[in-house]
């Protein structure tokens, strides 16, 4: 026995992480897996209803509505911020004064809370008082996103390709300026043109970087709940009723603890798959190096 | 193919240069003959990489012109002087297969496919790269991905000349070697223009025809191998080149003659012409080769024998000035120490340059 001596007390020096860890996604996530699978009534009574709520969650029209929206909001949000912010990164100076000046303009946005990005762009969209509101009637287009569902998208789109796309071109930044000099100058005297050089120089050596920014961007914005809420509450009618704040809806709103908590599963393993097909399909060409 | 001609060609990387200092490359004059085999040699932050810059039209000189043959390049970018270039750290197109990667040039220029490919297969066949076309560049290894740098080079047809930027820096040692000798065969198979960055005297000397010493932003002396091992034109060729480098030695020249430790020593070149503009810091430079045992010679004292192979290198002191020699394999150090210097190979260094000749 005394010949394995091991000195347990080294245990207590992973405690803290282990106390993170369990209060910040242990216990929540087991906390929505036990309503996952219980009919909740009041005074603290349960009932075990074993996956009814998932297989509700699964056949029901609503979620169905909820995710394809999701599904179109985020793609439209990564087919604009993804190529935007590498062609911002490409249109940066590399040096100079105005380097520094082109970073802290661009991460302006990112230093502002989500909420306050939606208050902003509720009051900037304004079809009678708001600045941009109004300069759209003026100029004709009939505009006013507390009726049209395309104004509604057209507000939220905005909203968070403002507040997203630099971090995107501050990513793709970083990985342009990780290429050596002597790419470019190999590039010249072989010829190459400007698109060549973007397709085989830049491209290339901004891959990974490019990767971990559609990797946020696909995680954030299939979670996007602040700017829809804020600006609409989900509407007109559910035209922007995106999961998250169908999710609340129905967690809150209803208090139906069991399909929320079914949901919010469904929700997770949704986000975790595709982050991870997005992850392999980024990094497929990886393999062989 | 054409003879490069450098006219007066300086360059500062500051805007307004005043002072000697702020000049990167000090103003030259130069002539590489087609196809010739030319080293650039000196150490870190002498200017060979600016000149070879310049050269390649990737930088502007400040002052100066450059002509291939009879063309005026000066203002020609990179891509329209046909020149290749190879640099320290091997640049391949990674998303690229080897064959696309030697390619690429070629099809920047569009050149018609089928010629392409003939051309691509040609040097491919040059490099030994025929194995590995079809694999993607990124997964050959460091000497694979320069064989694929220089390869993108000689894939143009009438490349005036393919300069080297210190090429062999990222290869593992065993590889170099074959490298080299790749280089070579390539220079007298094809007979193009090469010109070769390096800071290693051993690279230079088994590739170059003619090296290039360069030293603060000038060139220091242009010469064969053998003339910077002879006849260094100054002394800091002297002790750059040759492992270990030539013994300096402290003179004063009296009489006619240059004398160290109180004796006259016979020099290679004749000391008249330092003498008589009547001074400036004097010194001998002889070659530890050239310095042997001798009975009649200037008494030292022998601090240290360190065993170098073939030879046998001895650090000895006469007075205050150390000397080495180098001493064959078989020869004793004798107990009455004393040294005497080959007079053919000896010479008379004034402020640092070789007596006797105009200095640069």
């Amino acid at each position: 026995m005394s010949a394995r001596v091991v000195n347990n007390r080294a245990w207590w020096l992973v405690l803290p992480v282990v106390i993170l860890v369990g209060f910040n996604a242990v216990i929540p996530l087991m906390t929505v897996v036990n309503y996952s699978v219980q009919e909740t009534f009041g005074n603290n009574r349960f009932l075990f209803e074993g996956v009814k709520w998932f297989s509700d969650v699964m056949h029901s029209a609503r979620f169905h509505d909820a995710l394809k929206r999701q599904l179109l909001f985020t793609a439209i949000i990564l087919a604009i911020e993804v190529p935007l912010g590498v062609a911002i990164a490409l249109a940066m100076p590399r040096r100079g004064a105005w380097a520094s000046a082109c970073l802290v303009l661009m991460s302006m946005p990112l230093l502002i809370p989500w909420n306050v990005v939606g208050s902003m762009w509720n009051i900037l969209a304004l079809p009678d008082l708001g600045l941009l509101g109004w300069t759209l009637n003026s100029l004709g287009i009939n505009y006013n996103y507390t009726r049209q569902p395309f104004a509604a998208w057209a507000t939220i789109i905005a909203m968070d390709v403002w507040h997203w796309t630099s971090l995107v071109a501050l990513l793709s930044y970083a990985g342009l300026s990780a290429i050596p000099p002597a790419y470019y100058q190999a590039a010249k005297i072989d010829g190459a043109s400007s698109w060549a050089i973007f397709r085989y120089v830049q491209l290339p050596k901004m891959r990974r970087v490019l990767t971990i920014a559609v990797l946020l961007r696909f995680m954030d914005s299939f979670n996007i709940y602040t700017e829809p809420f804020v600006l609409t509450g989900g509407g007109p009618g559910n035209a922007t009723t995106l999961l998250s704040i169908d999710l609340v809806k129905v967690a809150l709103g209803q208090f139906d603890l069991g399909p929320a908590g079914a949901m919010s599963l469904i929700y997770f393993l949704i986000i975790l798959l595709l982050s991870w097909l997005f992850y392999r399909v980024m990094t497929s060409g990886e393999e062989d190096s | 193919m054409a003879r490069i001609r450098l006219e007066r060609v300086a360059h500062s990387y500051l805007a307004s240069p005043r002072r000697e200092a702020d000049w990167a490359l000090k103003e030259i004059d130069m002539e590489w003959a087609d196809g010739g085999a030319y080293a650039l040699l000196g150490p870190s932050g002498c200017g060979k990489t600016t000149l070879l810059n310049i050269v390649s039209g990737l930088l502007q000189p400040t002052s100066g012109r450059i002509l291939f043959g009879e063309r005026d390049v000066t203002a020609t970018p990179p891509d329209r002087r046909n020149i290749a270039q190879v640099f320290q750290f091997p640049v391949v197109y990674d998303t690229m297969s080897v064959h696309d990667n030697l390619a690429f040039p070629l099809r920047n220029r569009g050149m018609a496919e089928a010629e392409v490919r003939a051309r691509v297969r040609d040097i491919a066949a040059l490099l030994d790269l025929e194995p590995v076309l079809g694999t993607r560049a990124t997964n050959l290894s460091a000497d694979g991905k320069q064989k694929i740098s220089l390869g993108r080079g000689l894939a143009r047809a009438d490349v005036n000349v393919i300069m080297f930027d210190e090429p062999l820096t990222v290869i593992d040692p065993h590889l170099k070697w074959r490298l080299r000798s790749k280089l070579k065969e390539l220079h007298q198979r094809i007979g193009l223009t090469m010109v070769y960055v390096t800071h290693d005297q051993t690279e230079a000397m088994t590739f170059a025809d003619q090296v290039v010493v360069m030293h603060e932003g000038a060139v220091v002396q242009v010469g064969t191998p053998v003339e910077l091992f002879e006849r260094p034109r100054h002394t800091f060729v002297g002790h750059f080149i040759g492992s270990p480098g030539m013994n300096i030695l402290p003179c004063e020249v009296r009489d006619g003659a240059a004398r160290f430790a109180g004796r006259a020593v016979a020099t290679a070149n004749a000391p008249g012409a330092a003498i008589g503009r009547g001074g400036g810091r004097a010194e001998l430079g002889v070659r530890p080769e050239f310095v042997r045992f001798a009975a009649d010679g200037i008494p030292v004292e022998v601090t240290r024998v360190a065993d170098a192979g073939r030879h046998r290198i001895v650090e000895a002191r006469a007075g205050e000035t150390p000397i080495r020699l180098l001493l064959g394999e078989g020869e004793a150090v004798p107990a009455d120490a004393r040294l005497g210097f080959d007079p053919r190979f000896t010479h008379l260094y004034v402020d640092g340059w070789l007596a006797g000749e105009a200095t640069a």
